[in-house]
């Protein structure tokens, strides 16, 4: 574990990352090692170009929003907290987590998975998705291959079937109901993070 | 000339079996001047009076008996369900194996011989029918998420099992109370292999009634489909070794080899046949009546190809039925994919009746040879054994799941390992050369029965008991699927930040690969463009504009045509100017697309819908006979021809009526879109084409908001509502059209 020391040396503030992100030592190694492989010019920060420059993120059809994650508002750049910080969302839950009303919510929590599933809809950060965001998001997935119509029919159905509170719009916590019956735990989380 | 031989053979007794009473027939005193075999020469010499009613049995006895067991089978199911609290309390095949004890007890008391569950008859007849249903309802998403547990669970615990019993049973046989010291070792591991495998029959006829989630559920019932490998891996491996008495290194190697050999080999053929079977359905647009045939063939000609190469059989019918699925279903129309589901579970359902009866009266046939110790031991070994591997395996198992399993989960996997007639044909199957073979199958029997009846019955309690969690029912949400796939997106890119190849990598892969080349050759037409949210969108708008026809809400069927006019692909082409070859073609289409991500839980046995859908039916039926009532009394309402509303308003029709009986969440609506001139000529025409009618005008906006569309004229509407509320008999031509029969 040499070498783990020594690469996690050299990254400032450690202890805490670890303590709010709930990953290992190995974990956080590993995050760095892809960290500074996507940091071509080695400014220990990461721009948008870093992450356009996955081939596999260029092909998703909604790369640019995950891309967009990344970045807080108002910043240009990822530095590697920030970076470690996102990716915790997409740790498993961990099994028994005592219920303490007092410390925050743990950021791959259920809850916390499914907001930040909901701020990539949500653009503007209004809290709601709104039906012109939905669409944005249909079109984007949906690509090239449906009309502007159905586009529209699919939006409308999906807001009146969610929206409970008839305000034409899609709070977080109708998001939440209507993913209610998907393991959101299996679902959002990816393996090797663990 | 078969003439004459009835009159040959009528001269003998007749004796109907299983009702044991003899017929003497007269036979007709028909002389013949010279041979027996002489045919039609012999007419001239004694004119007896011509005999008008003959009886001849033995002409029809193969068929008739068949025909008779099975409507009897049948006739017991459909008691079992009159009698009230009988079926709630004790499950269906518990039932079915006492009424075979009756009828095997009576017709050995009859005399007669009675016939055993010929090993033949049930691997080539009665299992692939439950089989091909079952896989071709697999659940794929539960599946593929836990395949993982599953094949664990599938290979290593039914070699666990085995071993374990075999081993132990052997132990057993060496002491010399029990006075069965003959039995070596292989025999004994011949025998565990036989006894360890879970059954699907019997875990599907427990667990439908049970309810219960849908992760436990898979998990069983997968492993009780997966083993099958193995089983037949260990039973062929252990019976060519119990002839030659020793086993070498090299013989356990190759049958390792074997096993992968047997389970990807059967997958290959099943995979293979299914391919040509999603190929086929391409092109049988024109002769749509026979597209059931070919899914039924092709899966059968799967499985016995594979039975030919002594391949997993199972393996390759599941296979089959997975992979030709989504591709058929976007070909075939509707009519037959509800065929399809019909006879898949009307098969199936015969066939495991038809082996629980068989399973009853086989132990009443059967030879038996009762040793109290060798047959207690193997029930308490079969339990001990189970729970011993679930649990051993579940905590190594827990290690790699993201969701762990229970102690409420394991103890469900491991109670409801049952045993079936698979282990009992097995063992049937054993040459007679086998000195044990007798106490194998007694031993056989007496496991399944206590497995099925006692496992059986109190499964459904101790469910309550533990308050296990049951299977959520759930309507087909379009959000879901929307969030859904947005996911799956959204944790590829993620996964490619982290510069992982893992799960969601593969799978978006595979969709990709299957977009591209796959479906362009497998389904016909331009759907193949379609993306699978369209399709799931387009479905579930339809079934809701067919119930609302139904119940008579929609007071024609215009604007909903002319919004699902909009949702159509590009590529299909809008000729016709007559309004009803418009009508008739996009309800053909739409029609044709709708079943790809039908969420039915279609693995019931007893339902051929889901419970909502059946609620809805209902809902449907009682909101019909209020609308009828009410339609009477209403007008029609037009929107004038030049219209006031801004293009791109949608008019969301809300029906006050309903609130009384839906809830308003799940309320279903139907958006009526005024088509734009320029975008949608056809539309437009359609409108003109039809003659302006003046009626009353009612409040949109209103509680009644009844709003309907242009000029469709009550003549009009109730010929439509007939055509879809009776999918009457149709020409040959239009078969795939249920609702243009009149």
């Amino acid at each position: 574990m040499g070498s783990t020391n020594s690469t996690l040396s050299k990254i400032p503030n450690v202890e805490e990352l670890m303590q709010e992100t709930g990953f290992t030592p190995a974990h956080i190694v590993r995050l760095y090692d892809r960290f500074e492989a996507l940091d071509k010019e080695k400014t220990g920060h990461l721009r948008p170009q870093d992450f356009g420059a996955i081939n596999r993120l260029a092909m998703n059809p909604i790369g640019d929003r995950i891309i967009g994650a990344f970045f807080s508002p108002g910043q240009e750049t990822v530095d590697f907290h920030s970076f470690v910080r996102i990716l915790a969302h997409f740790r498993p839950a961990d099994k028994k987590r005592p219920k303490d009303p007092s410390m925050p919510e743990p950021v791959n929590s259920r809850t916390s998975k499914l907001k930040f599933a909901f701020q990539l809809y949500d653009q503007d950060k209004d809290g709601k998705i709104s039906r012109a965001e939905l669409l944005q998001v249909l079109r984007s997935m949906l690509e090239m291959q449906v009309t502007e119509e159905q586009l529209e029919s699919i939006a409308d159905r999906t807001i009146q079937e969610a929206d409970l509170d008839k305000d034409d719009a899609i709070s977080f916590e109708e998001f939440r109901k209507s993913l209610e019956k998907v393991n959101i735990d299996h679902k959002m989380s990816i393996r090797f993070l663990r | 000339m078969s003439v004459h031989a009835l009159r040959k053979s009528a001269s003998s007794s007749f004796v109907f079996v299983g009702i044991g009473l003899p017929i003497e027939a007269s036979a007709p005193a028909y002389q013949s001047h010279g041979t027996e075999g002489s045919h039609l020469t012999n007419i001239t010499n004694t004119k007896k009076a011509f005999p008008v009613l003959a009886v001849n049995y033995e002409h029809v006895r193969k068929p008739f008996e068949i025909a008779l067991w099975i409507l009897l089978a049948l006739l017991m199911k459909l008691g079992f369900h009159l009698i009230p609290r009988l079926s709630a309390v004790v499950p269906e095949s518990c039932l079915l194996i006492v009424v075979g004890l009756l009828v095997g007890g009576l017709i050995k008391v009859i005399g007669e011989e009675p016939p055993v569950l010929d090993s033949q008859l049930f691997f080539l007849c009665l299992l692939p029918p439950i089989i091909l249903d079952a896989g071709y309802f697999l659940p794929i998403r539960p599946f593929t998420e836990n395949v993982g547990t599953i094949l664990v669970f599938a290979v290593i615990g039914t070699l666990w099992n085995a071993f374990f019993m075999g081993g132990l049973l052997y132990a057993l046989c060496q002491i010399e109370s029990v006075g069965l010291s003959g039995v070596d070792l292989l025999a004994c591991l011949l025998f565990g292999s036989i006894v360890s495998a879970v059954d699907p029959v019997a875990v599907l006829a427990v667990f439908e009634e049970i309810h219960i989630n849908e992760l436990v559920h898979i998990l069983v019932f997968g492993e009780s489909l997966l083993n099958d490998a193995v089983t037949v891996v260990l039973y062929n491996l252990f019976e060519e070794f119990s002839k030659v008495g020793t086993v070498t290194v090299l013989d356990v190697f190759l049958g390792v080899v074997c096993f992968f050999v047997v389970s990807l080999g059967g997958v290959l053929v099943g995979a293979i046949y299914g391919f040509l079977a999603a190929f086929t359905s391409r092109f049988t647009s024109h002769t749509r009546v026979i597209e059931p045939l070919f899914v039924f063939l092709y899966s059968y000609m799967a499985y016995l190809s594979s039975e030919m190469f002594h391949l997993s059989g199972i393996m390759a019918l599941i296979a089959c039925g997975v992979v030709m699925r989504p591709y058929v279903e976007a070909n075939i129309s509707h009519k037959s994919y509800t065929t399809i589901k019909y006879f898949l579970k009307m098969w199936s359902s015969v066939s495991e009746t038809l082996i629980f009866i068989f399973l009853g009266v086989s132990t009443v046939a059967g030879p038996h040879a009762w040793n109290w110790t060798f047959v207690i031991t193997t029930v308490i070994l079969c339990l001990v054994s189970r729970v011993l591997g679930v649990i051993g395996l579940t905590f190594i198992i827990n290690k790699f799941r993201i969701v762990k399993l229970t102690k409420k989960d394991q103890f469900i996997v491991a109670y409801g390992g049952l045993r079936g007639a698979i282990a009992f044909s097995l063992g049937y199957l054993l040459s007679n050369s086998h000195q044990m073979r007798n106490l194998f199958l007694t031993a056989i029997i007496t496991v399944i029965f206590f497995t099925v009846f006692v496992q059986g019955m109190t499964i459904r309690p101790l469910v309550e008991l533990l308050a296990v969690k049951k299977k959520k029912e759930s309507k087909p949400s379009i959000n879901e699927e929307i969030h859904t796939e947005f996911l799956d997106h959204l944790l590829t890119g993620v996964e490619g930040v982290c510069g992982h190849y893992g799960h969601y990598h593969w799978k978006e892969k595979l969709n990709r690969f299957n977009k591209t080349y796959v479906k362009r050759w497998l389904i016909a037409g331009e759907n193949f463009k379609e993306p699978e949210l369209i399709a799931f969108y387009r479905k579930m708008e339809l079934k809701q504009a067919i119930m609302m026809v139904e119940s008579g809400q929609l007071p024609s069927v215009l604007p909903s045509t002319i919004s699902m006019q909009n949702i159509q692909p590009r590529a299909i082409p809008r000729v016709s100017k007559k309004r009803e070859e418009e009508i008739r073609r996009i309800l053909r289409a739409n029609l044709q697309n709708n079943k790809q991500k039908m969420r039915s839980r279609s693995y019931s046995r007893h339902t051929l819908f889901d419970a909502d859908e059946e609620d809805d039916v209902s809902e449907v039926r009682l909101r019909k006979t209020k609308m009828e009532m009410e339609r009477r009394m209403s007008h029609y309402l037009t929107v004038p021809a030049n219209r006031e509303s801004p293009r791109p308003g949608v008019r969301r029709v809300r029906f006050e009526s309903d609130n009384q009986v839906f809830s308003a969440d799940s309320f279903p609506t139907v958006h009526f879109e005024q088509p734009s001139p320029p975008s949608t000529p056809d539309a437009v025409s359609l409108e003109e084409e039809v003659p302006k009618r003046p009626s009353l005008k009612a409040d949109i906006e209103g509680p009644r908001g009844n709003a309907s569309d242009n000029h469709q004229g009550e003549l009009d509407y109730q010929r439509l509502a007939r055509c879809l509320s009776d999918p009457g008999p149709n020409k040959d031509k239009e078969d795939d059209d249920p609702f243009m029969s009149c």
